[in-house]
């Protein structure tokens, strides 16, 4: 079912900066020219394949007995504890830039080790970029009212639980709206996708 | 009175949104509605009872989420039997005269099936089916598969409920923005696939408003010969004061709708946010209606997970590559599980205009229906071209049409008579277009006429199962011309007879006519171009062949098949550039870009040439014999490329490339001579742990590995510690190298090393992956840690050196 407490954008294809690709390519610096090349027919392809979907909810936060009630479960994460101080809000989002970027790394991977690399590399920034985006979309918007969004925090960061990732899955309903999926190792289906929680607190604190 | 009686000359109005009036009477994120069926019976009796006072003639249960995933199965049985009893309740209490039935309703798991996400399609099949016999035991009258977003567990879903149920199925899937399902179908692609299927009724629900939808709606009515179905909500939500509110009302809901009624929906209903308002203006809206007849469209049709790809019009070219017969290469690959090679077989082919993919595995000394299953598996993960069969094996062919993930192409059926009682059967319950040849128990008569003869007989017997001439293609097949003359002549007046005297669809294999004679090519061509002018529907061929291609081309320009010979135009210039571009280019890698002392073969490693490092391997190989060009040439280069990443001056991509590019080299050496084992070294069994999806980094130390030598088996992901244990004992391997990337999967890993080290004492465990380090994997009991694919060759040969 569709519900307004959780909205759902589209983003479409959103593609990150060629610094970052290589950064997660583990290519550095090197310049190099057939690495070049492989690159701009990578980010030819990529274009086609991606297509960002964010879904989100705006939830209350509180604290109770060392314990953080993010409104849609409960944690005794410190570290989270620490990122949402100050915060009485926070935003819970998924962010997916599709199944089609998955069947693009499978199926150059056959044919080139290196283009699936570095499509690896393209999807894993591209989702970081999506994010990105999201967050500044919101946080421009909250700022308006006076408020601020803090940065963004995951499971699996510090102490933190993958665990938490079946609440967040069944409280936004990802599938859904977004086509992405949950297995039973808490690894996500399309590959690159981002869960997480900012907090949002007034600016004046 | 009979549900699908009643389909036939009336509008069956389904009902509204469930989920939405939930939400407003205190059903919060995450709940499970379905739990309500046993807390709050009162409430769903109370909404399905409006739904029929409003004039609906179908109320969807409150099942959309009832399945094994979630609940026990005594816990569903509780649930889908309070959802049969609550609706029977409605039924009951409602003021409306209409007929009234109640319908299981089922929606996706939320689970993503294999090989993108981790459920196995036959799991998906067990889940559904489960919910489905329990429906049917307590008395459901039809079910409805609605807003799947992916073909595949749409496939699941139905094959489910036609196995466990005789009663209707209707099938409604939710699509997006782009007109496509989340994972790529388009309309045309669905409707083949449940056709295929034999769903009563398909069509299309959720996401979107009624206008949004209109479009994918029409082209449901255009390609479908069944009832269409449209549940579309009540446009998009928002929140107002803290409630949630739709933005079409129902009078423009239902007049929206009623203008796809009048272009032929014949079952409407909401989805979203549409409340028994809205189904109470549609009801008043479509009394004022009468219903379109529903027309047999008598498509061709075959479909990919994506697209549909239809007979009839331009001719279909099947590419026959897949096939070991007579490729001493291909069987090699099959008889070593080499999936990469038979994909990127599939993948080229595609490259060079294949739109249908023929898929042959049978070797007498392989598992047929484990290789057939496995190719179909994978090459439907890449490859949005529908695939073709193709097999002797009924039972292979049945393990393969169950889990083809689309509406498939048949190789084939024959006029024997235990041919088509072992095909005709398959294509009924899985869909399929079959390839039926004009053969049988005597052999394949001389005289296009009695071919002709078999046709008939073969499209009567494959009426008595319940398919239609639409769902056969025929093939009068070629025979060699250098054998009998009138070979050709009789195959191609075979061809124009079926198809003007029978009305149907034809295919042939055009290669084999040019058998024993020279130039075969020059035949083939002509042979092709015949065809097609006695109309051809579609060819199996080599893509490889430039005269099929030439042929191709300029028949499409030539018959008014390609608008402003655009198509024709774009292939001729791609032969003149690649012309222009090979014949200057080959100097550029000659000896003055060449390093001091370095040879071409080398460089071209070295900077990750791949086809030129191929091309120079075969050039050596006229000179050199081939162990000295391993030793000599392609291992100094990657020696001198893995140094150099050692020493950081070559980054990772870099020494991917070198390494794609010695395997090219490798390629070049093993097809000089292939019955040569390829791998001289020690065996090496390798695996992402059980849990683990992550393989990139194993990939590549594959790629190094195999590079220098070693015989390696990849596992591949996700695979069990009794799994790895298995191959390894059957091999003997002395070495186990192990990947895992998330600190989740390390304890997986860890049981793995203890029942290696238990098992199979006499192998070394080489682990690596994001999460180890050194300490950690001497923690886990691991014998070796390597750092990178470098690293694990390093690891290799020391395990090696030790054996000696």
């Amino acid at each position: 079912m569709m519900d307004a407490r959780i909205e759902a954008r589209t983003y479409g294809a959103l593609l990150p900066t060629r610094k970052e690709i290589l950064r997660y390519a583990g290519l550095g610096k090197a310049e190099d020219a057939q690495v070049e090349a492989l690159l701009e027919e990578a980010l030819t392809l990529s274009h086609k394949a991606l297509c960002g979907r964010v879904c989100f909810s705006l939830l209350p936060l509180s604290h109770k007995d060392g314990e953080l009630d993010l409104g849609f479960a409960l944690t005794d994460s410190a570290d989270l504890a620490r990122a949402l101080r100050h915060c009485d809000r926070i935003l819970l989002f998924a962010a997916t830039v599709g199944v089609e970027m998955d069947r693009l790394i499978l199926r150059e991977s056959r044919k080139s080790m290196t283009m699936g690399l570095l499509l690896g590399a393209i999807g894993t920034a591209a989702v970081e970029a999506l994010c990105d985006r999201f967050c500044k979309d919101v946080g421009e918007a909250l700022a308006q009212k006076g408020e601020l969004l803090s940065p963004r925090f995951s499971p699996g960061y510090g102490d933190l639980p993958l665990s938490l990732q079946k609440e967040i899955f069944s409280y936004l309903g990802c599938s859904r709206s977004i086509g992405l999926t949950l297995n039973e190792s808490l690894l996500m289906t399309p590959a690159k996708s981002v869960t997480a929680i900012a907090g949002i607190k007034w600016a004046a604190n | 009175m009979n549900l699908l009686h009643y389909l036939k000359d009336h509008l069956l109005l389904l009902d509204g949104g469930l989920g939405t009036l939930l939400q407003e009477r205190g059903l919060l994120p995450g709940e499970l509605p379905e739990d309500w069926n046993l807390s709050h019976p009162e409430c769903i009796r109370e909404i399905h009872t409006a739904y029929f006072d409003a004039g609906s003639n179908v109320v969807n249960l409150n099942t959309f989420g009832a399945n094994t995933l979630k609940y026990t199965p005594e816990q569903l049985d509780a649930v889908i039997g309070a959802a049969v009893r609550i609706g029977r309740e409605a039924i009951a209490s409602s003021c409306g005269e209409q007929p009234k039935w109640l319908a299981l309703d089922i929606g996706p798991t939320g689970r993503m099936l294999k090989p993108f996400g981790d459920l196995d399609f036959e799991d998906a099949v067990a889940i559904f089916a489960e919910t489905v016999r329990i429906g049917v035991r307590h008395g459901v009258d039809l079910i409805l598969i609605e807003t799947m977003n992916d073909s595949y567990e749409t496939k699941a879903a139905l094959l489910a409920a036609k196995e466990n149920s005789d009663l209707p199925v209707f099938v409604s899937n939710a699509y997006g923005e782009d007109g496509k399902l989340m994972t790529g179908a388009t309309p045309a692609a669905m409707v083949a696939l449940l056709e295929g299927m034999g769903a009563d009724a398909i069509g299309v629900n959720c996401s979107q408003g009624p206008a949004a939808l209109a479009g994918v709606v029409e082209e449901y009515l255009r390609l479908s010969s069944l009832p269409v179905l449209f549940k579309p909500n009540a446009g998009l939500p928002r929140t107002v004061d803290g409630k949630t509110v739709f933005d079409v009302s129902p009078e423009a809901f239902s007049e929206e709708v009623a203008r796809l009624i009048e272009r032929g929906v014949r079952i409407a209903g909401g989805c979203c946010g549409t409340t028994p308002a809205y189904l109470s203006a549609l009801s008043r809206r479509g009394n004022t209606l009468s219903p379109l007849p529903v027309t047999e469209k008598h498509r061709t049709v075959v479909s990919s997970y994506a697209r549909a790809v239809t007979l009839g019009g331009a001719p279909i070219l099947i590419g026959e590559r897949i096939n070991p017969t007579g490729k001493k290469r291909f069987q090699e690959a099959l008889r070593r599980a080499d999936m990469d090679y038979i994909l990127r077989e599939g993948l080229l082919q595609e490259e060079k205009g294949a739109q249908i993919l023929d898929v042959n595995v049978g070797l007498p000394d392989i598992a047929e229906k484990e290789m057939l299953c496995r190719a179909v598996a994978e090459l439907q993960a890449v490859t949005a071209l529908p695939l073709q069969i193709d097999t002797a094996d009924p039972v292979a062919m049945e393990a393969a049409l169950r889990l083809y993930n689309g509406k498939a192409m048949i190789n084939s059926v024959n006029g024997k008579r235990e041919s088509m009682e072992a095909v005709f059967p398959l294509a009924k319950k899985y869909g399929g277009v079959v390839v039926a040849l004009t053969l049988d128990e005597n052999g394949i008569p001389a005289r296009a006429e009695e071919r002709l003869g078999i046709a008939r007989r073969i499209l009567a017997c494959a009426e008595e199962y319940g398919l239609a001439k639409e769902d056969l293609l025929f093939d009068p097949l070629a025979l060699t011309v250098s054998t009998d003359p009138t070979a050709a002549r009789e195959t191609l007046r075979a061809l124009e007879l079926i198809r003007l005297e029978l009305g149907c669809h034809t295919s042939l294999g055009v290669s084999n006519v040019s058998f024993g004679l020279p130039a075969r090519d020059l035949i083939n061509g002509t042979f092709f171009a015949m065809a097609l002018e006695r109309g051809l529907s579609a060819a199996i061929l080599n893509p490889y062949s430039e005269e099929m291609q030439k042929t191709y081309a300029a028949f499409c320009a030539l018959s008014g098949l390609d608008a402003n010979c655009a198509s024709y135009i774009e292939f001729a210039s791609s032969r003149q550039v690649s012309a222009a571009v090979t014949a200057p280019s080959t100097p550029a890698a000659g000896p003055s870009a060449k390093e001091e002392g370095e040879s071409g073969l080398r460089r071209a490693i070295r900077k990750g040439l791949r086809e030129q490092a191929a091309s120079l391997t075969s050039e050596l190989l006229q000179s050199i014999p081939p162990l000295s060009v391993i030793e000599q040439e392609i291992i100094p280069a990657l020696d001198a490329v893995g140094i150099g990443f050692e020493q950081k001056t070559v980054y990772l991509p870099q020494l991917l490339m070198s390494a794609e590019a010695a395997k090219g080299a490798f390629e070049a050496v093993k097809a000089a001579m292939p019955d040569k084992g390829s791998a001289t070294r020690a065996a090496v069994v390798l695996a992402t742990v059980k849990g683990d999806i992550h393989d990139i980094g194993k990939n590549i130390v594959r790629l190094l590995l195999e590079n220098y030598g070693f015989a390696v088996t990849d596992l591949g992901r996700d695979v069990s510690p009794e799994r790895i244990l298995e191959e390894t004992l059957r091999q003997n391997a002395p070495i186990v190298g192990l990947s895992a990337l998330m600190t989740t999967t390390v304890p997986a890993m860890e049981e793995t090393v203890r029942l290696l080290h238990e098992r199979a004492p006499h192998c070394r465990v080489m682990v690596g992956g994001a999460v180890l380090n050194p300490d950690y994997a001497k923690a886990i009991g691991a014998d070796y840690y390597a750092k990178d694919a470098m690293e694990a060759v390093r690891c290799a040969e020391e395990i090696e050196r030790l054996l000696v």
